[in-house]
């Protein structure tokens, strides 16, 4: 079975049973409901918001589900500029997230400080937490949003966490 | 009531107070005397009106003594004047009689200037630091401060760290060139702009 398509369908069993892999599964089943923290520190958090409203429609990609409390959230859209002072709070809420979760370092603010080279500016936030896509813009379109999840879509679904939690497990035996 | 009258009846009770006068497009400014400053801001609320305090300002005249000035800015609600205070404070001393207690909005806007630009304010009720965090050792607006900043931790609460500047902060002229002519990756204030090229960057 091939990593694009998660599921295998037999005609002979008229669709009553899928055969997959469990991690596949899994993945297939995270990647499609990625519920967003929204960030949302500067002008980024517009074109966020014009993401999830009704022309570009984030929902179709499974991630209309803006959750503002982090303990719901699977994938942090960090958007807009981080201050210093704004940093630690983007940290801690980080860090409520259960796992798995992902970022988004949503335009260049965000990803490398951006335009702003000065002395309260974080130059991005990957000094703090660990990244897995970069949407480059001063904003960025929301086209691109919706394109830098399906990248992330593509990520989770090249994940292994069953497998590897598999090895972990039987090298502990 | 207009700005002129409320001067002149500063000037009538605080002719000692007031060091200098200026007018700059019907904008009045005096500058005062620190010792005095608690008193004219007293009778100016009390006796002319000017019940609104918009905004508590600090500039820096770094190479100058006194080096700093801090700016009241004053507004009568009622008669719609407006009227600006100014008065130096020496980088000894540093600190300034609070007004906090005259209009409760200078409690905030002490603190950007003490948080910012390091002046303190006697008496104030909370003088915290407002923007930067607590522990944080510099007061980033002052004329000796770098623009990329400096590093600093506080441990478990908070860092800064130098921002690379890439050969910046970058200046745009005014010119009929090309996108990357205006806006090159890297120039100084005052190096002419290159035609054709990028800049390489240090």
């Amino acid at each position: 079975m091939s990593d694009q398509s998660p599921i295998a369908y037999d005609s002979k069993i008229e669709g009553n049973i899928i055969i997959t892999k469990l991690d596949a599964a899994v993945n297939w089943m995270r990647s499609n409901s990625l519920w967003p923290m929204p960030m949302g520190l500067a002008c980024c958090a517009i074109e966020l918001m014009a993401a999830s409203s009704s022309r570009f429609d984030i929902s179709r990609f499974g991630a209309e589900v803006m959750r503002f409390s982090p303990r719901q959230s699977d994938v942090m859209i960090v958007a807009g500029t981080v201050t210093y002072k704004m940093a630690l709070a983007v940290k801690r809420i980080w860090d409520q997230m259960p796992e798995p979760k992902w970022c988004i370092a949503m335009g260049a603010c965000a990803s490398s400080g951006g335009m702003y080279r000065s002395y309260a500016v974080l130059q991005g936030i990957d000094h703090l937490i660990p990244v897995d896509v970069y949407i480059s813009g001063c904003p960025p379109r929301p086209e691109a949003l919706l394109d830098g999840l399906m990248s992330l879509q593509k990520k989770i679904m090249g994940e292994h966490s069953v497998l590897e939690q598999k090895k972990a497990l039987l090298e502990s035996l | 009531m207009n700005a002129a009258d409320a001067t002149a009846a500063l000037k009538a009770g605080f002719a000692s107070a007031i060091l200098e006068e200026k007018e700059f497009r019907g904008e009045l400014s005096l500058t005062l005397r620190q010792e005095s400053l608690r008193e004219v801001c007293r009778h100016a609320r009390d006796e002319l009106g000017f019940d609104y305090l918009i905004d508590v300002s600090s500039v820096d005249h770094f190479g100058d003594e006194p080096r700093f000035e801090v700016v009241y800015e004053l507004y009568s609600m009622n008669d719609g004047v407006h009227l600006r205070l100014r008065t130096a404070v020496s980088e000894d001393a540093c600190e300034l009689p609070t007004v906090s207690d005259l209009w409760p909005t200078a409690n905030w806007h002490e603190r950007e200037v003490f948080d910012l630009m390091g002046i303190r304010f006697k008496d104030h009720p909370d003088l915290r630091r407002i923007l930067m965090w607590e522990g944080y050792p510099y007061h980033p607006l002052r004329k000796d401060f770098p623009l990329e900043g400096k590093p600093s931790e506080v441990a478990g609460l908070a860092f800064s760290d130098v921002a690379p500047l890439a050969g910046g902060p970058f200046v745009t002229v005014p010119t009929d060139g090309t996108t990357q002519v205006r806006e090159p990756r890297a120039r100084h204030a005052g190096t002419p702009p290159v035609t054709d090229k990028f800049i390489e960057e240090p």
